[in-house]
């Protein structure tokens, strides 16, 4: 036995583990960087396959409309098709670009139509909740040996080197999925943060954060005397393992006790704004997302409180929350605007799937629509993406895409490149198996081109 | 010569305490005793140590009370517990009692079917969907399989050779535990679950030479919403239009299909016998009536099998120790070799002599000296670290951590599966750790690593600190309430008994020991100095839960 190569061995191990489980905080952070780029540089990709010099979406809010919102009833809406598929919606309403109209609850989104685009040739062809959202959202198909990290991991973990603040690189307002782990093989250290709490409240408790019962001094006092019980990390100075954790206490307390807190702080906002934003939980997290983002966070997302996976009870659902999603979305790409932050600000809306475009009216559903990944509608607009463009069509009804299909590799190929992320590169991967950011399409992950129509 | 004897005698005097200079001296959570070899394992483990001239420390009582505990239940000790081991005198035996006895609890069968259920990746939903009834019958088999120590060779071969209802006969649920069904996927997960090592790194011939003992498995619906059978198929009946439901157009639902959802490339029926090529490169005729997975597990868990043993204690190892004697201890491969082969080699030959007894593999670790390690690491050289020179502190696993919170606040979490069904209600009452399908929702246990089951790498699970692991334990709402308002802290803290008293109850029911006289000191301090005696005795427990002492096994 030849000790030092076994020692060599395990160092390269934990080493590579370390990165992995992103020990190394931010120097993780910019060694996966460096590993990404260093993969790309390796491969001799093709010159139109390279990222633009100049990344135009420096932050994005991803809104997911969990369970899956209907297509016909909202962005694609089939006038004329009949009880059969309308339901109880038969009025469409134009928009303020010509020849786009939207369902009749979007009346807001109808007049910023120019400032963002519908993809209404969405399409995957997946019925299943977690799949078709694991598409949507890591790009990769489903059932993979590998657990690919979404999207707002792999933009916070690159955009993450060069953001200093002290808010997570990746928010989640207000809960996580919690039915896909977003961080994949990436390790908790990109796990987004999830506020709990809810930013309508009359204080908006960022879980972790804002702890109602505690004062600042009292705060200072418990973390003093917590320094001078914590008897163990205070013996084994030393240990690895302890110091990592109290370093990462130390960047807890930074949030805790520091200027983080403010960014949460929905009161610094003028009364009429919130008001315009609309004082429901959606809308008020569309203005923390933009507050967010104004401080430097990367990659934000609005999980949509209320679930869209209508299979009963469907058009009442719709006529609750379509007008909550209207103005909370329509406002927050209207502040972006104003702002001049919707340049570098890339927004986008979709659920895993659309819903049938047929109503089925048997019980025990009643009027519900199903699952539906083979059409649906997704918004996206600001980071580069161009407003007041249609791309893709559906047929009458809204059963299929009849003119430019949009894959999950296409949109999310189109987010990466607005962001000036080389979807070639490998991510680190843990046991450094080539792990690209995203798969080379195939025929049966397919891809249709980036959406250069709208670039 | 008195003289000069008495000379030699400082000298060498001067010689040891210089040479013990060199090493801090011991605190609170080392014992005086010098660390003594029990046996073989010992030997082969203070032998390298010698060879790098390190001299271990042996942990104190109240560590390897707690060290103990949590590594084989999952639990703390009670305040009740912690006072009786630690005013046990028979100082040289009770620590092998204790061992005796905590393996003998029924929650030695509930972590350790927790630790199992990710490796076997029994989850309800995305990405192997085993369905919420399903994963609890894989579960409850995998429970009470640990619960009556089966020996682990006929663990292993009864799951590889099932047959029956998902729902039923659970060890069944290994072969749709796969995110992938094709022949070579399942043999894939067969190599990572029990040999241990990544096909990544294999030869594609021997990969499909083995996946040849799997391709004969057929899935098959039944009328009952997601029940599936699965069973031998040599003559692919499964595949036939309306053989298994009459009436129901399903069985191409249930066709083995890879990740893209192309059919797997299947064998004809076969009504003779076939050739499969062992891993190990021998070769075998499997005839027409035996169910090839058979011929395959008889290979695998036989003595001799080069892979099988070896990745259970190295695993074993890597459970209790913190790492591998190979590391990671799923990565057996020729190029990564074991640190220390020859203590690897015993504990194979010790596993298969006592008839593959996982309970007396744990016993032959967990009452060795060297699992009783201090952890102040007073050698940091990667070689040190590598040798098992100091125990290695790790935070506690994400469901043990959450257990051990309610349990000393006496508060329940309340946990939900996504799929509502009466048979998914989740009893309040229920300890994180017991909960069966990795699919049941909780913040919390994602945010402090719990396993994704969705490959069974060992290191899907993560025990590493984020900043917001932090902000949960120092100030969410979550843990302020059970604090605040869990009854064992309010009776405790509201009792009229003396602050000596209440202190040391604390202590024993967070910290597993008494409390020094400092940190006494510091305790009278706080409260004397406080506006609110209530808010200081609650800040008292908040900083007791939040030190490292609390959150991690060290």
């Amino acid at each position: 036995m030849n000790p030092q190569h076994s020692c060599e061995e395990h160092k390269k191990v934990s080493r590579r583990e370390a990165v992995r489980q992103g020990l190394y905080g931010a120097g993780g952070m910019l060694m996966a960087n460096r590993l990404a780029r260093a993969a790309s540089a390796d491969e001799a990709t093709p010159a139109a396959e390279q990222p633009q010099a100049k990344a135009k979406a420096k932050a994005v809010i991803q809104i997911f409309l969990w369970g899956g919102m209907s297509h016909n009833d909202t962005w694609d809406p089939k006038p004329g098709t009949g009880r059969e598929y309308l339901g109880d919606f038969t009025e469409v309403i134009p928009t303020n670009v010509d020849g786009i109209q939207l369902g009749a609850l979007f009346p807001r989104l109808a007049q910023q139509a120019e400032k963002y685009s519908l993809i209404r040739g969405m399409t995957h062809g997946n019925n299943g909740h977690e799949t078709a959202a694991y598409m949507m959202q890591t790009g990769h198909p489903s059932g993979g040996r590998l657990a690919f990290p979404s999207v707002g991991a792999v933009f916070s973990m690159i955009k993450g080197e060069s953001y200093q603040g002290l808010i997570p690189p990746y928010v989640v307002l207000t809960r996580a999925q919690g039915r896909f782990s977003e961080e994949g093989f990436l390790g908790p250290m990109f796990k987004p943060f999830a506020t709990g709490g809810n930013p309508n409240a009359a204080r908006f408790e960022v879980e972790g954060i804002m702890n109602p019962g505690v004062s600042d001094q009292r705060q200072k006092a418990r973390r003093d005397l917590l320094d001078r019980m914590n008897t163990l990390s205070n013996t084994m100075v030393g240990c690895p393992q302890l110091a990592a954790a109290e370093q990462a206490k130390q960047t807890a307390y930074e949030l805790i006790l520091g200027e983080g807190r403010e960014t949460f702080d929905l009161g610094n906002e003028p009364g009429e704004l919130r008001d315009l934003y609309g004082r429901h939980v959606f809308g008020q997290s569309c203005l923390a997302a933009r507050r967010l983002v104004e401080v430097g966070v990367p990659y934000v997302v609005i999980n949509y409180p209320g679930g869209w996976d209508t299979h009963g009870n469907h058009f009442a659902t719709m006529r609750r929350q379509c007008p909550d999603l209207d103005q909370g979305l329509a406002m927050l790409i209207q502040d972006l605007h104003d702002r001049k932050m919707l340049d570098s600000t890339l927004v986008w809306c979709t659920g895993e799937f659309g819903r049938t475009p047929k109503v089925d009216w048997a019980p025990p559903w009643n009027g519900g629509r199903h699952h539906f990944g083979a059409a649906f509608t997704a918004l996206v607009g600001g980071g580069g993406f161009k407003g007041g463009h249609v791309v893709g069509k559906t047929d009458e009804t809204g059963s299929k895409v009849v003119e430019r299909p949009v894959w999950p590799l296409d949109l999310l190929g189109s987010i990466y490149q607005l962001a000036g992320i080389d979807v070639t590169a490998d991510l680190p991967h843990p046991e450094g198996l080539p792990a690209r950011v995203l798969p080379e399409p195939n025929e049966r992950w397919r891809s249709e081109g980036l959406l250069t129509e709208i670039m | 010569m008195m003289k000069s004897s008495l000379v030699l005698m400082l000298v060498a005097c001067l010689f040891v305490s210089s040479a013990a200079a060199q090493q801090a001296p011991l605190n609170i959570f080392e014992s005086p005793r010098q660390p003594v070899q029990a046996g073989p394992l010992d030997e082969l483990v203070f032998t390298r140590l010698a060879e790098l001239d390190i001299q271990p420390v042996l942990c104190s009582d109240a560590v390897f009370l707690r060290r103990v505990y949590l590594d084989v239940t999952g639990r703390l000790p009670s305040a009740a517990a912690a006072r009786a081991f630690l005013d046990d005198p028979d100082v040289l035996n009770k620590r092998q009692r204790l061992v005796d006895r905590l393996l003998e609890r029924s929650e030695y069968a509930d972590y350790w079917a927790m630790k199992w259920s990710d490796i076997l990746r029994i989850k309800a939903e995305i990405p192997v969907n085993l369905w919420p009834n399903a994963a609890q019958a894989y579960h409850r088999w995998v429970r009470s399989s640990l619960l009556e120590n089966k020996p682990y060779d006929r663990f292993v071969r009864e799951m590889l050779t099932a047959n029956g209802s998902n729902f039923r006969v659970g060890q069944v649920n290994f072969y749709r535990a796969v995110q992938d069904k094709t022949p070579e996927a399942i043999a894939a997960a067969v190599v990572l679950t029990f040999m241990g090592a990544r096909v990544d790194n294999w030869p594609e011939e021997r990969l499909a030479n083995m996946a040849v003992f799997f391709s004969e498995i057929g899935y098959k619906p039944t009328s009952e919403w997601k029940e599936e059978i699965v069973f031998w198929d040599p003559l692919r009946l499964s595949t036939v239009e309306g053989s298994a439901v009459p009436g129901r157009e399903t069985p191409g639902t249930v066709l083995p299909r890879a990740n893209d959802g192309r059919l797997a490339n299947l064998p004809t029926p076969r009504r003779e016998s076939l050739i499969g090529v062992f891993p190990d490169g021998t070769s075998v005729e499997i005839p027409p009536d035996r169910d090839p997975r058979e011929v395959f597990a008889d290979w695998l868990i036989a003595p001799e099998n080069p892979w099988f043993t070896r990745a259970i204690v190295n695993r074993v190892w890597a459970w209790l120790l913190g790492q591998g004697i190979i590391e990671e201890p799923d990565d057996l491969r020729d190029d990564n070799p074991p640190i220390h082969p020859e203590l690897l080699a015993y504990l194979e030959k010790e596993f298969i002599d006592s008839g593959y007894d996982l309970k007396a593999l744990y016993r032959l670790i967990l009452t060795s000296t060297t699992y009783q390690f201090s952890a102040t690491p007073r050698h940091t050289s990667p070689e040190a670290i590598a040798n098992f020179a100091s125990a290695i502190p790790r935070r506690l696993d994400a469901e043990v951590l959450i257990d051990a919170i309610n349990q000393l606040t006496g508060t329940t979490d309340l946990y939900t599966s996504a799929i509502p069904e009466p048979y998914t209600y989740i009893p309040r009452d229920m300890p994180a750790v017991a909960l069966a399908d990795g699919s049941v929702t909780s913040q919390f246990l994602a945010l402090f690593g719990r396993s994704a089951r969705a490959t069974g790498m060992a290191n899907e699970r993560s025990n590493d600190p984020v900043p917001s692991q932090w902000l949960h334990t120092l100030n969410s709402r979550h843990i302020h309430d059970k604090i605040v308002r869990g009854p064992r802290m309010r009776r405790l803290l509201g009792s009229k008994q003396p602050l000596k008293e209440t202190a040391e109850e604390l202590y024993l029911t967070i910290l597993a020991r008494r409390p020094t006289p400092d940190e006494m000191r510091t305790l009278a301090a706080y409260i004397q100095n406080a506006d609110s005696r209530n808010d200081a005795a609650i800040d008292i427990v908040w900083a007791l839960i939040n030190t490292t002492e609390f959150q991690y096994r060290h």
